[in-house]
């Protein structure tokens, strides 16, 4: 009994956690009040830092949550709030035409997902090993996304850092476009 | 003798069990201390009457808010304004999961490798329950309260977590333990490094003043400004309510005082620890240089109460955005520089 309950318990573990951030995806479009929905989207947010420690990347699991549960999500809920939208009413917030076209969407993604599954076998599933070790010698997962970052694909993540430079800069030139016309006027 | 059961659910619970209660008491008592302590400071008496002089105030409290009517205003959003104080308190206390009050394993629950992030991450999450307690209210006051707490916490985040990697940088790793260990292997407290002590003080200073904002303490305690705000975040909150956010905000103040302690004063360390001729003070345990250095962040925290008035909301987003995030920003760099240069602080 024990033995067993040792033996799966990580399995367990990953279905429940990742039933709460399948369930937290379906809410944020299922609530009608954006709290309730941004509240949601926090919980299954949550759900997939813990499918990151069952995965070794601890790393990643607390970048997870510091980044989007800490951060992103105090600000939508900081804008949500300031707004003050309480509830959606009407039919307004979906989008019948779409229907169709997510229904296709999803068809193709579960295709791919099976093929995946069936012709990658076990491999199509993350070796933790991986994860956890430079050139073979196990450092842990923050010293290994370290070196894939700085080493293997520095070139990738600096063009990466530029893009988002570049959004930063065009974010704060349009927010001060506004600023400027009103004293002016 | 150790079976599985033992190591991994008797053990742990225990531990947890211990560390829970003795930090509910250290935060029950912190409302006590600190009412003492002001009262000194103002020349008053303070609460001293509850048998014996004033000492079980602070159970006499907690039994007052146990019994008080717990009421929900009539147009609040119910679940979210439950979920609010749950969401204050959890992580406060969950951060000590990782927290070492000592060398040996049996003084921490756990030792993670990304221990420092896990710290931030919980404590993140916590800034959840004081805007959705605000919002949840329905109430003007406790949305300006909960709205300025958030910006509040976004800001000062952003300087605490670079004055952290500072002395990720001097330790060479993420974990708590493995900070005071390189610590005592350094022979320094990095709060004075040796070879350079002004990064370590200007990164020790900007983590506990981003700790006082964090906290939302005096002089940054805007989010609860009784002048202005009603009490802020809690104004509608009653009973148990009230007293897990009261609980939350004294977890957190002990969470920042131990953070710092580990961070910067050598954790478990005695006092100049470079100093071959003060190895007499080993006689003292470590658990209890541990707690005695987190006491003075606590005393200090007090004392900041009693002195400073409360900063303005614009001249707390100055002082965060246009001072702090640019000075450990480049005090970051500059502890880069000289590890790179001068092959570290060892």
């Amino acid at each position: 009994m024990l033995a067993w309950f040792l033996a799966n318990f990580s399995a367990m573990v990953f279905y429940c956690l990742a039933a709460v951030a399948v369930a937290g995806a379906v809410g944020v479009i299922a609530f009608r009040s954006p709290v309730h929905a941004a509240l949601s989207l926090l919980g299954s947010f949550l759900a997939v830092a813990g499918v990151f420690v069952l995965l070794h990347a601890e790393f990643l699991a607390a970048v997870q949550i510091l980044v989007y549960a800490g951060g992103v999500m105090v600000l939508f809920l900081f804008v949500i709030m300031l707004v003050n939208v309480r509830t959606l009413t009407g039919e307004g917030q979906y989008v019948r035409r779409l229907v169709p076209a997510a229904v296709v969407l999803g068809i193709v993604l579960a295709v791919l997902i099976g093929v995946g599954v069936v012709a990658g076998g076990q491999g199509a599933v993350a070796d933790p090993a991986a994860l956890t070790a430079v050139a073979g010698v196990p450092l842990g997962n923050t010293e290994a996304v370290g070196w894939s970052l700085y080493r293997d694909y520095l070139l990738p993540f600096e063009v990466v850092s530029l893009v988002l430079l570049v959004a930063m800069i065009g974010a704060i030139v349009l927010g001060r476009k506004d600023l400027g016309a009103k004293e002016g006027a | 003798m150790t079976t599985p059961w033992m190591t991994y659910l008797l053990i742990p619970l225990i531990k947890i069990v211990v560390i829970l209660v003795v930090l509910i008491l250290l935060a029950a008592y912190l409302s006590w201390f600190e009412r003492r302590i002001l009262a000194f400071m103002q020349i008053r008496i303070g609460p001293n009457r509850v048998w014996p002089k004033g000492w079980l105030q602070a159970i006499a409290d907690a039994l007052k808010l146990f019994s008080k009517e717990d009421v929900i205003p009539a147009r609040a959003e119910k679940l979210v304004f439950l979920l609010g104080p749950v969401l204050a308190t959890a992580p406060a206390l969950i951060v000590f999961s990782v927290i070492p009050f000592g060398p040996s394993d049996l003084l921490r629950l756990t030792d993670v490798n990304i221990g420092i992030l896990f710290i931030l991450g919980v404590a993140s999450v916590g800034i959840y329950g004081i805007i959705l307690g605000g919002w949840a209210s329905n109430n003007k006051f406790s949305l300006m309260g909960g709205l300025r707490s958030a910006a509040q916490l976004i800001s000062y985040e952003v300087p605490m977590g670079f004055a952290v990697v500072t002395v990720v940088l001097m330790a060479n790793s993420l974990s708590l333990v493995k900070i005071v260990e390189a610590q005592k292997a350094q022979h320094v407290w990095f709060a004075f490094p040796g070879w350079l002590a002004i990064p370590g003080l200007i990164a020790f200073f900007i983590y506990f003043i981003c700790g006082v904002a964090e906290t939302n303490r005096n002089p940054f305690d805007l989010p609860e400004a009784e002048s202005e705000l009603v009490a802020g975040f809690h104004t509608e909150y009653s009973g148990m309510k009230f007293a897990f956010y009261f609980l939350a905000e004294y977890a957190n103040m002990v969470v920042i005082a131990s953070i710092a302690t580990v961070l910067f004063l050598g954790g478990w360390l005695r006092p100049f620890p470079n100093v071959a001729a003060l190895a007499f003070l080993d006689v003292i345990p470590p658990i209890v240089w541990f707690f005695a250095k987190v006491a003075v962040f606590l005393f200090v925290y007090i004392w900041f109460r009693g002195t400073f008035p409360r900063y303005r909301f614009d001249q707390l987003m100055a002082l965060g955005w246009k001072v702090f995030i640019p000075v450990s920003l480049i005090n970051l760099m500059a502890v880069g520089l000289g590890i790179l240069l001068l092959g570290g602080p060892r």
